[in-house]
């Protein structure tokens, strides 16, 4: 079982098709399986234990996965975002390794021992040369991907996908050549996120064409959708914030935008109710997954969603901020701190169990628990249709005097006020109860709120453990490039 | 008679096609196509042997394929003039359902 299986099938069955392009190059899907056996070529021939990736988007993306993959080695794009000091030390971990990139994205930097060099843009590009197609092992408990997690709360740790793990992904969600003429996914995200290897999989074996997006910047990603003709796109939340506010900025055709699926981080009410309100044509999918789990484990339907937005019944209408229900091939559990299984309704952790489910670190092995449970570190709750709301990660919990609390629940009312816009709230040091609530908030524009009419609006909506002892207000929150809240941060700067 | 390993490939002996399993048993079971039994991918092919009539129905890349108990799953990862049997009892095209995709 190698994933290199599903450019073969796409090659065999539709392989003149327009499989991929970036606005300067287009591939069939012939020769896009041409370009990854010229690179697998490259790999095996400088002896590498890695296929390593620092690059933005384009067309090179899939050529280096599959190529990777052909060569019998995992794929490992890195963040070309991060600090030099931080990137030279993921290099280091990765090699030996073939490193694709280019001149600027390796700008700066100094290849580590046993790390070689290949320019993207001079990958052989139809060469004539006929490479024949490499036996491939039929054990699927190879690596396919090593991915560094974002460590937003410490040093990365390399997560590492199998074949096996991403084919039942793929094989469990999606239906062979099940796309129609015409449909395009435009890819925005960065390569080193699970959600850009998820897509890559799922397009080409659906055969829907894909559209690569250099950097996601709301205006280049309105203009590609509307010139591309775009029928699909996956955004993390903040990308979806932007582009609703970009929409009303100027006017594009998005007639051709059917779907639009995002996940990565909490999307807050009012960001997609705007989203529903200002592109009604389009179906939204929520999708929750974790690097760990290959992706997408929970998904909140478009039908999910318009039932959620037009009922009046308040459990229905909260759905709209679920994460939706597990999908076929994946269980959910929620469990308190001994492990128990935890009822309908009650928060504890969230742990997965499934095919997809990987759990696996290189240096710690698997973290999976003997009946094949992974522990996401992700709290939450399922309702009684098994429905999931997140809470926040494991570490963000305030342990307020013994009681562990969430800062979902604070946040998610704090929301609720019609002067924030956003908020986040952190433990912070507190002589009598160990740790208290703190809340860095965000006032809307032309808006004010005390700091008292905070704690009040919280206390008359929960227990009066959940109201903040210490309210910051700040102009904007950190986040990282992904979307994701830096809490680590607001906590340092709430002392 | 063999044991179908999850995520192994077999090819005909008489057509093109090509499967991998994704759902199994644990006990060994003839698989066919073509009326002939499968071999491994990197066999060389038998010779003198040819499709059976009875089972030149074909089977489609891309399509699964379960038997008649849906305790064997295959993936056709290449189409052919056979098709698939366990002994001689067909499989059957499993029905495409809507899947819950998010990419």
């Amino acid at each position: 079982m190698n994933i290199a299986m599903i450019l073969e099938m796409a090659a065999d069955t539709f392989g003149d098709r327009v499989a991929v392009s970036d606005g300067r190059t287009s591939l069939s899907y012939v020769k896009l399986r041409q370009r990854a056996l010229a690179a697998a070529e490259i790999v095996r021939g400088n002896g590498s234990r890695n296929t390593a990736l620092l690059d933005v988007n384009s067309t090179a993306i899939p050529v280096a996965l599959f190529g990777a993959a052909l060569a019998g080695t995992p794929y490992a794009p890195v963040n070309y975002r991060l600090a030099k000091d931080e990137l030279s030390e993921l290099l280091e971990r990765i090699a030996p390794a073939t490193l694709f990139t280019t001149g600027e994205a390796f700008d700066g930097l100094t290849a580590p021992d046993g790390m070689i060099l290949t320019d993207r843009n001079q990958l052989p590009a139809g060469d004539g040369v006929e490479r024949a197609w490499p036996d491939l092992s039929e054990d699927g408990s190879e690596i396919a991907v090593q991915l560094f997690t974002s460590g937003t709360t410490g040093k990365p740790k390399a997560a590492i996908l199998r074949h096996e793990n991403l084919m039942s992904y793929i094989l469990g969600t999606v239906e062979f050549a099940s796309a129609q003429e015409g449909d395009t996914s435009l890819i925005s995200v960065p390569p080193y996120h699970i959600a850009s290897i998820s897509q890559v999989l799922s397009a080409i074996y659906a055969g829907r064409r894909i559209v690569f997006l250099e950097n996601f910047e709301a205006r280049a990603w309105l203009d590609l959708c509307a010139a591309e003709r775009v029928t699909n796109a996956f955004v993390v939340p903040t990308m979806l914030v932007r582009i609703v506010d970009e929409l009303a900025q100027g006017s594009w055709d998005l007639s051709a935008l059917r779907g639009i699926s995002f996940g990565g981080g909490k999307m807050p009410l009012a960001v997609i109710e705007q989203a529903m309100a200002v592109l009604p044509q389009v179906d939204f999918t929520n999708a929750y997954g974790l690097t760990e789990t290959s992706a997408t484990i929970c998904i909140l339907t478009p039908d999910d969603h318009r039932a959620a937005a037009a009922s009046t019944e308040p459990h229905i209408r909260q759905r709209l901020g679920s994460v939706g229900r597990a999908i076929g091939t994946v269980e959910i559990e929620i469990r308190d701190e001994d492990g128990a299984v935890l009822p309908p309704g009650a928060p504890g952790h969230i742990h997965a169990r499934g095919a997809q489910v990987a759990g696996e670190y290189l240096d710690v092995g698997s973290t999976l628990d003997a009946e094949g449970w992974f522990p996401t570190r992700d709290r939450g709750f399922l309702d009684h249709e098994g429905f999931l709301f997140l809470e926040g990660r494991d570490d963000d919990v305030i342990v307020r005097g013994g009681e562990n609390i969430s800062p979902g629940e604070i946040e998610d009312v704090l929301l609720l006020h019609p002067a924030i816009l956003d908020v986040a709230v952190v433990a912070v040091p507190d002589e009598y109860w160990g740790e208290a609530i703190g809340a860095a908030v965000v006032i809307r524009e032309g808006q004010a709120v005390t700091e008292e009419e905070i704690q009040e609006w919280v206390r008359a909506r929960l227990r009066s453990s959940r109201v903040p002892s210490v309210v910051r207000f700040r102009s904007v929150l950190p986040y990282n490039d992904m979307g994701k809240l830096l809490r680590r941060v607001i906590r340092g700067e709430m002392i | 008679m063999k044991l179908l390993k999850l995520g192994s490939r077999h090819k005909s002996a008489v057509c093109e096609t090509q499967v991998m399993v994704i759902r199994a048993t644990a006990e060994p079971v003839d698989l066919r196509c073509g009326g002939l039994p499968m071999t491994e991918v990197s066999a060389e092919p038998p010779a003198g042997v040819a499709l059976d009539p009875g089972f030149a129905a074909g089977s489609l890349i891309g399509k699964r394929y379960i038997d008649g108990a849906d305790k064997i799953e295959l993936l056709c990862t290449k189409g052919g003039k056979g098709s698939l049997s366990l002994g001689e009892v067909a499989f059957e095209v499993k029905q495409a359902k809507a899947l819950p995709s998010s990419d």
